[in-house]
């Protein structure tokens, strides 16, 4: 390549660094903005910049029903993750290591729901619960958030069950493991990973559900649902608190996360 | 990832599955399969049955086969189905527009870097990370009237000076594009970051242009993230009912299909035509998604 040519190519190149670094920008401006407005002086609403304060950091709980709002939403995240994991990795487990019929109709009941607008999830469930005569509450909830987190926990685990090799589970069948020695000394910890991947996956759907819950919540409030009920008379500038709290700590994790990933691979490197 | 999901490039389990007893098999999939049908399938069919309800009382409304529902609230909300493909097909090619040079620049060049790589995959999702309605509320604030990014564009006389940013159709598809934005990065980071980049250098070497190189090489080579972005992005979008809410970004004129499902569910208790306005709109999007599936020659999908 000529040398104009050259500095063409790394003046492109160049541009292209600067759109995606404008790009992210973007991305992260309603987050800052939500960062800076939990330190925000703010009497009722919190709209107009009124000065610094830590106050909303040190008196969380003081905005009426956000506590209960935030502990409703962890529990009821906790519990459908557990449960939708569970589900979702036997399903998963099942179309990667079996054959059986029915494995189209099987897919497509799983992809649906994926496929499927939220609202239109939220009515259906919350139609059904109509016509039984179930009061909607914490267990409407869960059913509903489990629904939608199964098709995401098999997605994600049958692509780490895929990439397992079976001769590791060849191995520990042929030094006299039982199936359910090899399963939990062999298999799970291998499939570990995607699991819990998963689970972070589920948890992180359920938490910040707003339109399905929205339909089957009955009289309980989780934190999206006390969000928008306070969006018509004021948003208390502990909700960026609890968001901007939740966010941090979301960060923290994936980033433990990835260079944990990176060290193993580098001595993985090193081994080989 | 998740975002495989609607990706057409993960191997089929089927060959790769060896012969074993299918017992395991079935008490393996048996709970979660039987959740969805409970869960899933029966929603949906008592779905189609409310829509086909008839009023007896206030709020009470007993089995019929009342077609005129669908006919009634089309006649009713036309506006707001054609506003909701309109808005989402709009966009979802914002979404693409702006994400596919960023996805390619994190996929592609940023390849050796592969710290970097993950630093910027991770703020391509933070957004997911702080709460949605909290996100979009922030861009209401942000696009006021009285906020410097509207004063700024008056005082350039980009705005006239009585212009409002919220409360438009503006502001609807500008927060859509902005939620859905990580939705439809991701899936194409993952084709691109797979990306063999001889083929790009190969043709370069046959004398094309870099237009072309890009149209007739890298286009096709992403088109599997290109489709799943797109769907991951266009389903919710259609759907939604928060950015066009009047409490957020939207105004009198702006309300979508799922504001009419949400309105005549909770609030008008009219639930045969909240169950046919959700069948309407999950009968088009099923349709559009199959059209575009078949077009962009992605069958192997499902």
């Amino acid at each position: 390549m000529s040398g104009i040519g050259a500095t063409r190519f790394r003046f492109k190149g160049l541009g292209l660094a600067a759109y995606s670094v404008l790009a992210l920008a973007f991305l992260l401006i309603p987050i800052v903005y939500t960062f800076i407005f939990s330190f925000n002086d703010a009497l009722k609403n919190n709209i107009a910049w009124r000065g610094f304060t830590l106050r909303n950091w040190t008196n969380v709980c003081s905005a009426q029903g956000i506590c209960e709002a935030f502990g409703a939403s962890l529990i009821i995240g906790v519990i459908s993750t557990v449960v939708a994991t569970a589900l979702g990795t036997a399903i998963a487990i099942a179309l990667v290591r079996y054959r059986f019929r029915g494995r189209t109709p099987i897919n497509m009941l799983l992809f649906l729901p994926m496929a499927t607008p939220e609202v239109v999830l939220g009515a259906g469930l919350a139609s059904q619960f109509l016509s039984l005569g179930v009061n909607k509450g914490f267990v409407t909830i869960m059913i509903a958030h489990v629904m939608f987190c199964i098709s995401f926990v098999v997605v994600t685990v049958k692509a780490r069950v895929s990439s397992l090799d079976p001769a590791l589970e060849e191995a520990g069948r042929d030094l006299y493991g039982s199936p359910s020695a090899v399963f939990w000394r062999v298999t799970f910890p291998l499939l570990l990973p995607g699991i819990l991947a998963a689970a972070l996956l589920s948890f992180s759907l359920s938490f910040d559900d707003f339109i399905i819950t929205n339909f089957n919540a009955g009289a309980v409030t989780t934190f999206p649902m006390f969000i928008y009920i306070a969006a018509s008379r004021g948003i208390p500038a502990q909700a960026n608190v609890v968001a901007s709290a939740v966010f941090l700590l979301a960060i923290l994790i994936v980033l433990i996360t990835q260079i944990s990933s990176a060290a193993r691979q580098k001595r993985l490197a090193r081994v080989q | 990832m998740a975002f495989a999901a609607f990706s057409t490039t993960a191997p089929t389990a089927q060959e790769a599955a060896p012969k074993r007893k299918s017992v395991i098999a079935l008490v393996l999939l048996l709970p979660g399969i039987l959740y969805l049908v409970l869960f899933f399938l029966v929603p949906l069919v008592s779905l189609v049955i409310t829509s086909f309800e008839s009023q007896v009382d206030v709020g009470i409304y007993a089995y019929a086969f009342n077609w005129q529902n669908y006919t009634d609230s089309i006649a009713e909300y036309w506006p707001q189905i054609i506003r909701s493909f309109v808005y989402a097909i709009i966009a979802t090619v914002c979404a693409l527009l702006i994400s596919y040079p960023l996805a390619y620049f994190i996929g592609v060049k940023v390849r050796r870097w592969p710290l970097l790589q993950n630093l910027m995959v991770t703020l391509v999702i933070a957004p997911f990370f702080i709460s949605f309605l909290l996100r979009t509320l922030a861009w209401k604030q942000l696009l006021s009237d009285d906020s410097w990014i509207t004063s700024t564009l008056k005082g350039l006389s980009i705005l006239p000076p009585d212009a409002h940013l919220t409360g438009t159709a503006f502001s609807v598809i500008f927060g859509l594009t902005y939620n859905f934005i990580p939705f439809m990065t991701l899936p194409l980071y993952t084709t691109l970051e797979r990306l063999d980049t001889r083929y790009i250098e190969a043709g370069s070497d046959l004398y094309a242009s870099a237009w072309t190189t890009f149209r007739k090489v890298t286009i096709p080579l992403s088109m599997p993230g290109i489709v799943s972005g797109t769907l991951l992005t266009f389903i919710p979008a259609a759907g939604d009912y928060i950015n066009a809410s009047q409490d957020f970004l939207g105004g009198a004129d702006t309300s979508m299909i799922g504001n009419v499902i949400e309105s005549n569910f909770l609030v008008l208790q009219n639930y045969p035509t909240a169950a046919a306005m959700s069948i309407v709109l999950m009968v088009v999007i099923l349709g559009i998604v199959g059209f575009y599936i078949k077009r962009s020659g992605t069958e192997d999908l499902l």
